[in-house]
């Protein structure tokens, strides 16, 4: 059974597995990644780190892409 | 810095991880890098439950754990500062990977055409719905609708639906007649693909529709509907989720930018899979979309060449030779109809790093007009997602060669002389 | 199409544009002839930095005349141009350096440019992620920033607007005696041809006094109120290079967009495409000793151009030998801001009209005469 983690998605607690990416816990927490530069709401599209949609602050690092971070505890996650 | 390599490999789906194994195997000292947190690649993130790939992928991630293969996981590639020496970035860290010979194994990306509503959340690429799935998203239950084109679609759906999704239906764009000559040349192939088609054929009860795709995505904050043609009909489909994307592009990115011929949108290599460049191979997508099994016998044969182990690799060449006219009826039977060219219109988001409309972008003659007028392709994604588009709505060749191959810390740029002078700058504080 | 043109502009980067534009309104039709596309060479490469510079009295009076012209434009620019207002601060590492900033002051001040000391604090207050501490800095808040490549796109535009012809995808073999060679095979006819060609100038007209001068630049993901004014160091003061050597110093640019453009670099005998690493390693650690933070931002491309340069660092506006043949290029890093003030210097000479300013100092022919004198080697390394 895997490990569980609680961590943080804007400012909200949420517990995920340990085996979990942080866009996947974006998700989970019914948030979505950011904003685009017109105002659109994003998510994932690539799921592999090529397109930056799935970007967010993690851990207070900017343009994080989150589709290749695995969740940590006590992960901070802002999205935007 | 970390001590060289005799053979590093970038890449850990299946022709980076066969590329990196053969090479170990014969005693070399081998690296394995690769950006995303698990060895894998994409194509084998489906693969931990029984399925068509599930045996070829844990035979070969046992060789690889077993081997003496020093795995670089998490490390994005985006340099070469010096020659045999690649930079790569670790959340924050920068690091120096030196080497002898090197293997590109860096794989294919989905290949995204843009539509209305394709820029809502919840629509994202097939084998990236998979990554996500992988990654930890619940989908027990959602109503989800593949779409686009390519092998993959019916491999995903068939894993979508053994997690629990409400997998609505899959409608891939070839024409029946266009398939069917490859439905027909899979039994000419010795391809554990068609042992899964068979396995789930007698269990599938999605419905498939040949030449049919999506025309629109609607939705607010989150997609809520699709609007597919179904052989000429439209067809509104209320659903959770959406998986489109048609089929795959080489990820020639770090290969164009270390100087490697490219031919025709692929890496050129020679018959030991070694590129234009000295010591530098490449294998497996890349050099041509062609699937898993192709992948892994050029990953071998490359392993082995960059371990001087010629006539062990030219024993691989006949089984390379038969994948590769597979490789070939791939593309015949998965190539874009031409009514693709219309799905966006004028105001729809070609590039989604800069929001710029399709209608801005045409009105240039060039890649580089675009570009440099638009913003289209200067966000971070380097144009990769709105260039292979474009290269299909508008015949355009949409190169992108300049370092950094991924964005990476200004301080990475920097060119580490004594010690490694990317750490004198705090790299890990909030900006 | 037409063969005949009352002109012909060799090269669609902001100069070119610009002289298409002022010749049009002369009444004039023009031909412009690009080779790729609009504004993609030195024009895309370059920081679009609109500056009045001192280093030379004819330096100062041709950026200041071209920075009022960007002022008097900057209202009908679109918002792809990009044109803001900013200002540029240069920046005082030490006591010397605040000797500068009060001589820089006291030159501006003369000519009717509003400048303002900045004491330590205030720089901190205007430039937070700046180091501390530093002396301070002279504010000259008429400068401005724009992107190139879409302002020349609107000198164009207008200049199509008044019946100019732009052929893009066209490459120049040859240019004089009234007619351009095409590349195709087909050949144009002008009594006035401008090579506003840039660093190439010298491909058409071999021997002629331009060289490359190579730059880069890095430019970051979107930080929105990281940086507000163009920032330039003037510690070239200390610098032991002479002024053909490679050299690097500070200079950063806000974008609209919320993201940073730092730079900047020189390299004469430096004529490969490509960025040079080790160069860009300089340019980065000079940058990180102002502004530690930029250490820590996220990098999306880094790329190389070629300035013109020629060897007293103004300009060739004017006429050859060839009587219809002249030249509107070796602006080194200031063509952005000059291309205005060229167009019409070199129209004004063309249309007989009288200028705003002496052209004398910009003339070609003041090379072959052997008056030319250094400017100061100081504002050499200084702007993009």
């Amino acid at each position: 059974m895997p490990d569980s983690i609680q961590m943080f998605v804007d400012g909200a607690p949420i517990t995920v597995s340990s085996a979990c990416t942080v866009a996947s816990a974006i998700a989970i927490a019914g948030r979505n990644c950011r904003t685009s530069v017109s105002g659109e709401p994003r998510g994932p599209l690539c799921g592999m780190g090529i397109c930056f949609e799935c970007r967010a602050m993690v851990n207070g690092k900017q343009h994080t892409r989150t589709c290749l971070i695995l969740c940590e505890p006590a992960m901070e996650v802002v999205t935007t | 810095m970390s001590p060289g390599y005799d053979t590093l490999v970038v890449g850990s789906g299946p022709a980076g991880m066969a590329a990196a194994v053969s090479a170990a195997e014969t005693g070399a000292r081998v690296g394995l890098i690769d950006d995303n947190p698990r060895a894998g690649g994409q194509i084998w993130r489906a693969s931990d439950k029984p399925g068509p790939q599930h045996g070829l992928a844990s035979t070969w991630r046992s060789r690889l754990f077993s081997s003496s293969v020093t795995l670089l996981q998490g490390w994005s590639v985006f340099d070469q500062p010096v020659a045999k020496t690649l930079r790569a970035e670790r959340q924050g860290l920068t690091s120096d990977f030196s080497y002898e010979n090197l293997v590109l194994a860096t794989g294919a990306r989905e290949r995204f055409l843009p539509f209305p509503g394709w820029t809502l959340p919840n629509v994202m690429g097939v084998g990236a719905m998979q990554a996500m799935v992988k990654g930890g998203l619940p989908v027990k239950g959602k109503r989800t609708v593949l779409a686009g084109s390519g092998p993959l679609l019916l491999a995903i759906a068939a894993s979508l639906k053994a997690a629990g999704a409400r997998v609505l239906c899959v409608c891939e764009q070839a024409g029946v007649s266009q398939l069917l000559p490859f439905a027909a040349s899979l039994a000419m192939t010795p391809g554990k693909i068609l042992e899964g088609l068979l396995y789930k054929a007698s269990t599938w009860t999605v419905p498939y529709h040949a030449g049919s795709w999506i025309v629109e995505a609607v939705g607010d904050t989150q997609l809520r509907s699709v609007t597919l043609s179904i052989r000429g009909k439209k067809r509104q489909v209320d659903c959770d989720y959406l998986a489109c994307a048609f089929h795959l592009v080489p990820n020639i990115e770090l290969p164009a930018m270390l100087g490697c011929a490219i031919d025709n949108g692929a890496v050129a290599i020679d018959e030991f899979q070694k590129t234009s460049q000295p010591n530098i191979y490449c294998a497996g997508e890349p050099t041509g979309i062609g699937g898993v099994e192709l992948s892994l016998v050029e990953g071998q044969i490359a392993g082995l060449a960059a371990a001087g182990q010629d006539a062990q690799a030219r024993r691989l060449f006949a089984a390379r030779t038969k994948l590769r006219r597979f490789s070939g009826r791939l593309a015949q039977a998965f190539a874009l109809r031409p009514e693709l060219k219309s799905l966006p219109r004028q105001d729809t988001i070609l590039c989604r790093c800069e929001d710029v409309p399709f209608g801005a972008v045409s009105e240039h003659s060039s890649w580089r007009s675009a570009k440099l007028h638009t913003r289209c392709g200067m966000g971070p994604c380097q144009g990769r997602i709105c260039g292979a588009a474009t290269e299909f709505l508008l015949g355009w060749n949409a190169d992108s060669t300049r370092p950094p191959v991924f964005p990476a810390l200004v301080s990475s740029l920097m060119k580490s002389a004594h010690g490694d002078r990317a750490t004198r700058y705090d790299t890990t504080t909030v900006t | 199409m037409s063969l005949r043109y009352d002109a012909i502009v060799l090269g669609a980067g902001i100069v070119g544009a610009a002289c298409a534009l002022e010749l049009a309104r002369g009444g004039l039709r023009v031909a412009v002839v690009e080779r790729d596309a609009v504004g993609s060479g030195a024009t895309a490469a370059g920081m679009g930095h609109i500056v009045a510079m001192d280093d030379s009295p004819a330096q100062f009076a041709l950026t200041s005349y071209s920075q009022t012209l960007w002022a008097a434009l900057a209202a009908e620019l679109p918002p792809a141009v990009e044109y803001q207002r900013c200002g540029t601060i240069w920046v005082a590492a030490d006591d010397d350096e605040m000797a500068e900033v009060q001589r820089k002051l006291l030159f501006y001040a003369a000519r009717g440019i509003a400048a303002e000391v900045l004491d330590a604090q205030a720089l901190a207050d205007a430039e937070p992620n700046l180091k501390r501490p530093l002396a301070g800095g002279l504010l000259v808040t008429a400068d401005a920033v724009l992107y190139p490549p879409t302002a020349a796109g609107y000198l164009l535009q207008e200049a199509k607007k008044l019946n100019a012809v732009l052929m893009l995808g066209r490459t120049v073999i040859e240019a004089g005696d009234g007619r351009v060679k095409l590349d195709h095979g087909s050949t144009l006819h002008s009594p006035i041809i401008i090579n506003a060609t840039g660093a190439l100038a010298p491909d058409l007209m071999p021997g002629l006094a331009v060289r490359k001068r190579k730059g880069h630049l890095i430019i970051t993901d979107r930080y929105p109120g990281y940086l507000r004014h163009q920032l330039v160091e003037l510690g070239y003061l200390k610098s032991a290079h002479a002024s053909t050597a490679d050299s690097v110093a500070f200079n950063v640019q806000p974008r609209m967009t919320g993201q940073l453009l730092i730079g900047s670099s020189r390299q004469f005998d430096a004529e490969e495409r490509g960025v040079d690493r080790a160069i860009v390693s300089r340019m980065i650690d000079r940058a990180c000793d102002y502004m530690p933070g930029l250490a820590s931002l996220s990098a999306i491309r880094v790329w190389s151009g070629f300035r013109a340069a020629t060897p007293d660092k103004l300009p060739l506006i004017g006429p050859t030998d060839d009587p219809t043949l002249f030249l509107a290029t070796g602006h080194e890093g200031l063509g952005i801001t000059t291309s205005l003030a060229t167009a019409k210097l070199l129209a004004d000479q063309l249309l007989n009209r009288e200028p705003a300013i002496p052209f004398g100092p910009y003339l070609p022919s003041r090379l072959a005469s052997g008056q030319v004198t250094q400017s100061s080697p100081a504002m050499d390394a200084v702007h993009a």
